[in-house]
């Protein structure tokens, strides 16, 4: 019965957020703020984690490759469409879960046990509103690109494993890369893409927000705001992928 | 004037407020005592609208809080300042834009009309201008208080609400906010509420003086009243500290 109670609250809460912004001119400098801090500082770990995923993906297929009738190129088209389909929307997206969701549930926590959030609502504010919508729009639009170049880098970090190692050659690997590309699969991650966005921002908007007591609760806050929306994820793959593929 | 009329709270089994009804008046310090846990705090996010009472209503200059619409209570928010017990500056916030934060969200003035208000309100509280650009976490407890009172008179009020202002500040401080609260009340005819459980803020500037214990209104007043009280309850709440028992005895009592 306590996820129906918070299924419900949940609701309530994203009405609050989407509700008519006081100054909009506000809401936009705070999204700004917030394209840098959600995702431009996640660059960095997703660049690096994107090249070490593509190059473990080119290595695991080769070494599960025993049949010589498979042609080599079977590394490079794997490498691309499992970075394009799975690895960089689905993986990435949980890896910004823990540190994008985790960091809006402490950060809007914090403010509520500090009674910030009630100042605002003293002052007339809609704080879900103030606090939250930049973020969610922050995230639907950077989080996209962010994949794209997780996309990128993974299929090049499959190419320099190819290169270093010589498993296969870079010929046969490029090859496979370019073989029977469907644009399509780029729109379904994508898609995916701005769903994860809006579930990592406002599961742990809602999280944050919904904090009582101090610091230890604002820790819980954190850690169940992660939690959930690796489930949330992990569910409206399945459902999108059911739908679009 | 904020008037209280028979409200009650409860959270879950917890009745924390029973039939509580009082008259805040205009250019006074108003102010409401009694123990940690009497229920003072949830009486003041009651009336300002930070929880729903089950029973009776708030009524701000006639208009009756609870009923309005959505809209309506946001007007009436506008008109309300407060002041936290942590001083609730926002972190990522410096001390000129905690205070032009309310202006910039709801302000009809441009920029620098902004800036001079809030320029004004700081100067009013005593905050230098090189003070302006630090962050609430660079700056003392005390100054934080004056910050939060500075941010909470720059939409100019009609109702200042403060829980606990001197918690956490040393005596002499304490007296500084205390009088600052008193003048500010005086000077922009404001209805201001304080809670509190500090006798030496209830000495130094309550005008008028409502003490709560167990929930209930137990006791009302003004501060020569206070002095002179025979209920058992006041008196327990009143004379715990050495200093007001010296006091009594120097009065006789």
């Amino acid at each position: 019965m306590r996820i129906l109670f918070h299924i419900g609250h949940y609701a309530l809460f994203l009405r609050e957020t989407f509700a008519r912004p006081e100054r909009i001119r506000i809401y936009w400098r705070r999204t700004l703020d917030e394209i840098d801090l959600l995702g431009v500082k996640s660059l960095g770990i997703v660049s690096v984690l994107s090249g070490f995923m593509g190059a473990v993906i080119a290595l695991q297929t080769k070494s599960n490759i025993n049949n010589p009738f498979i042609p080599d190129n079977l590394v490079g088209f794997a490498t691309r469409q499992s970075s394009i389909l799975e690895f960089s929307p689905t993986i990435i997206a949980l890896i910004l879960a823990g540190k994008v969701a985790g960091t809006i549930a402490a950060e809007i926590g914090t403010m509520r046990v500090k009674e910030q959030i009630d100042a605002l609502d003293i002052m007339g504010v809609n704080s879900a509103g103030y606090l939250v919508l930049p973020k969610v729009v922050a995230a639907l639009v950077i989080f996209p690109f962010l994949i794209i170049i997780s996309m990128f880098l993974s299929v090049f970090g499959g190419y320099l494993i190819v290169a270093a190692t010589g498993i296969i050659s870079t010929a046969a690997y490029e090859e496979g890369i370019r073989l029977d590309f469907d644009p399509f699969t780029v729109t379904y991650a994508l898609i995916k893409t701005e769903v994860f966005a809006f579930i990592i921002t406002t599961v742990g908007g809602y999280h944050g927000y919904i904090t009582r007591g101090g610091t230890r609760e604002v820790g819980i806050s954190s850690t169940t705001g992660v939690v959930w929306s690796i489930v949330a994820i992990i569910i409206s793959n399945f459902v999108i992928t059911k739908l679009m593929l | 004037m904020i008037e209280v009329k028979g409200l009650s709270k409860r959270f879950g089994e917890a009745q924390v407020l029973t039939d509580i009804s009082a008259v805040f008046r205009k250019g006074r310090v108003n102010q409401v005592i009694g123990k940690s846990g009497s229920g003072k705090s949830v009486l003041a996010k009651c009336i300002v609208g930070l929880h729903v009472p089950e029973e009776g209503e708030v009524l701000y200059d006639g208009r009756s809080f609870h009923k309005l619409g959505k809209d309506e209570k946001r007007a009436v928010r506008q008109e309300i300042g407060m002041l936290f017990q942590g001083g609730a500056l926002f972190d990522s916030l410096n001390v000129m834009e905690n205070v032009m934060f309310p202006l910039r969200m709801f302000g009809t003035t441009d920029v620098k009309g902004m800036r001079d208000r809030a320029e004004h309100c700081l100067h009013r509280v005593s905050i230098t201008p090189d003070k302006h650009r630090l962050y609430p976490g660079e700056i003392s407890g005390g100054m934080q208080k004056r910050v939060g009172i500075a941010r909470a008179i720059a939409m100019q009020p009609k109702y200042l609400l403060c829980d606990e202002p001197n918690s956490g500040l040393d005596p002499q401080t304490s007296i500084v906010i205390d009088q600052l609260i008193a003048e500010i009340t005086e000077e922009y005819s404001i209805t201001t509420i304080v809670i509190t459980h500090d006798m030496n803020s209830v000495m130094e500037s309550g005008d008028s003086i409502l003490f709560i214990h167990k929930g209930r209104k137990w006791w009302e007043g003004g501060r020569e009243q206070l002095l002179h009280s025979d209920n058992m309850e006041l008196n327990e709440f009143v004379f715990a500290g050495s200093l007001m028992r010296q006091v009594k005895g120097a009065m006789g009592g």
